[in-house]
């Protein structure tokens, strides 16, 4: 991989495809569609085989020549190929013959997926000159943003909802980023950033880097294609925030089956909303192919976009791959964690309750048959969310150090639970 | 005093470079036409074929989502701000 060669042609508009120059820039002057990166396929149909993958380190980068940088990236280079685990025990508790679950909850350096946006978006902004990175964001990408710009040493600034769980506060806080905690629900806090964003010259990832920034979710697709023998799985389940993640899972899939690196099969995105902030899966419920903005109320902060800016692009995602959307409860949200946890020893923040609670629903409508094999999509990690959890799995019981007190304490589980 | 329309960056080209435009309409939609009537062009980037805002603009009045208050109907007064801004991404 030592080869520098751009494999990007051009930022082109989803909307009207016209097309824009290479730099720091996310929506068409025209409509204000998204840009989105062009790709020379060609040429990377000729470097990227599964021969050439097989000799690369086992990070995101191994797919390099379909990420957005023009040289060898300089951010996040440990970042990816998290564990994708056979979920045995907790496809028998769903009802399903066979689960994966793609545990981005142990990414590096910051334990969850946005690693993956911002160690694309960090290279790309170095190659373009910035540096002072920010963003908008519910707590992960602004946990990212602070970690990979430290040991970067770029400068950071982050914004975020002052309401976010502290875990999440801290964990940008230690870093040394500048976190700035605005009075207001993301939606408020992503609008503030796009008028900051037009006024200071930085790279904001999730606004003038976007079209850079959304391509990094593509390796959990091309992770998980890899890591199932290269087949693309039958069901994905995805939580949506902005919606963003789920299309982008399907764009990887379809790049691979397009550079014929996996069998054509039919792979269906299915996404996961809590019903406290669904406007996706409310619209899709509903056969709209528009989505009506809501005011966010859930515990899953993650995901607590009313607005979501590719809500338009993962209604259609899910409806040309065959899928379906459903949202969940809170309490539906806990017990997802609970079940996660205690069926494979695997703590993810309340988005993965999410996604383990609408895989759920949907087996047991029969959405997602019995009979076939799923991927569940985990974005993030339990230990930054303790607060949604707190009070509600129980209390250690405390004796004094002796054994007999423990003796008594075990004879009087025996005896409950026989 | 009047209604300031914080112009986003990639419509400056038509207002100017200027960032900040002022309008005495007393709705939206005739703060749009207004809009137009001064800087010709600028009304197709904010409103598609049938008359809707457009999928990807978002239109703040003080700081509120019109999609929350009437939408174009939503009714402007002395002081009030409108921020016009392209949708973007999370998390």
């Amino acid at each position: 991989m030592q080869k520098t060669e751009s494999y990007m042609r051009a930022l082109r508009c989803r909307e009207c495809g016209r097309e824009y120059p290479l730099t720091a820039t996310h929506v068409c002057e025209f409509d204000f569609g998204p840009l989105e990166v062009v790709y020379d396929y060609d040429l990377i149909q000729r470097r990227l085989t599964r021969a050439a993958l097989a000799s690369r380190p086992q990070t995101m980068w191994r797919y390099r020549e379909l990420l957005p940088v023009v040289d060898e990236p300089t951010v996040g280079l440990q970042v990816g190929f998290t564990p994708l685990i056979k979920a045995d025990r907790l496809a028998r508790r769903l009802g399903i013959r066979e689960l994966w679950i793609k545990n981005d909850a142990v990414n590096y350096p910051s334990l969850s997926f946005k690693d993956r946006v911002v160690s694309v978006a960090l290279s790309r902004s170095r190659e373009l000159g910035f540096d002072t990175v920010a963003c908008a964001s519910t707590g992960n990408l602004a946990n990212s943003v602070a970690a990979n710009a430290a040991s970067a040493g770029l400068r950071a600034y982050v914004f975020i909802p002052s309401d976010l769980e502290q875990g999440k506060i801290l964990n940008s806080l230690i870093y040394g980023a500048r976190v700035i905690g605005i009075r207001g629900h993301y939606d408020e806090v992503n609008r503030l950033c796009a008028e900051i964003a037009g006024k200071f010259g930085w790279a904001f990832v999730n606004v003038n880097m976007r079209p850079y920034y959304a391509e990094g979710s593509k390796s959990m697709a091309f992770e998980i294609v890899e890591q199932l023998g290269w087949q693309v799985p039958k069901h994905t389940v995805v939580c949506m925030a902005s919606g963003s993640l789920l299309t982008k899972i399907r764009k990887g899939y379809e790049e691979f089956l397009k550079l014929g690196l996996a069998p054509e099969t039919e792979h269906r995105i299915h996404g996961a909303q809590a019903t406290g902030c669904s406007p996706i899966s409310t619209a899709h419920k509903a056969g709209l192919d528009f989505f009506k903005p809501v005011k966010p109320d859930t515990i899953a902060k993650s995901l607590a976009i009313g607005t979501p800016a590719d809500g338009f692009y993962a209604l259609k995602a899910i409806k040309e791959t065959g899928g379906a959307a459903e949202d969940v409860t809170d309490d539906e949200i806990r017990e997802g964690m609970r079940l996660l946890a205690e069926c494979e020893g695997i703590f993810a923040e309340t988005a993965g309750g999410v996604t383990v609670g609408v895989a759920k629903k949907l087996i047991a409508a029969g959405v997602i048959p019995a009979e076939d094999s799923a991927v569940l999509c985990i974005t993030g990690n339990g230990l930054k969310t303790l607060d949604a959890v707190t009070g509600c799995v129980g209390q250690p019981r405390e004796i004094k150090p002796s054994l007999r007190e423990f003796e008594a304490l075990v004879a009087n589980e025996e005896t409950v639970t026989a | 005093m009047a209604t300031q329309v914080r112009i986003p960056t990639p419509l400056r080209k038509l207002t100017n470079n200027q960032e900040v435009v002022e309008t005495t309409a007393a709705t939206v939609g005739a703060a749009i036409s207004e809009l137009q009537a001064r800087f010709p062009g600028i009304k197709e980037r904010l409103v598609d074929e049938r008359g809707e805002v457009r999928r990807f603009v978002n239109v703040y009045v003080n700081e509120e989502d019109i999609r929350f208050l009437s939408n174009q109907a939503t009714p402007l007064k002395d002081g009030d701000e409108v921020s016009i801004i392209p949708a973007i991404a999370g998390g």
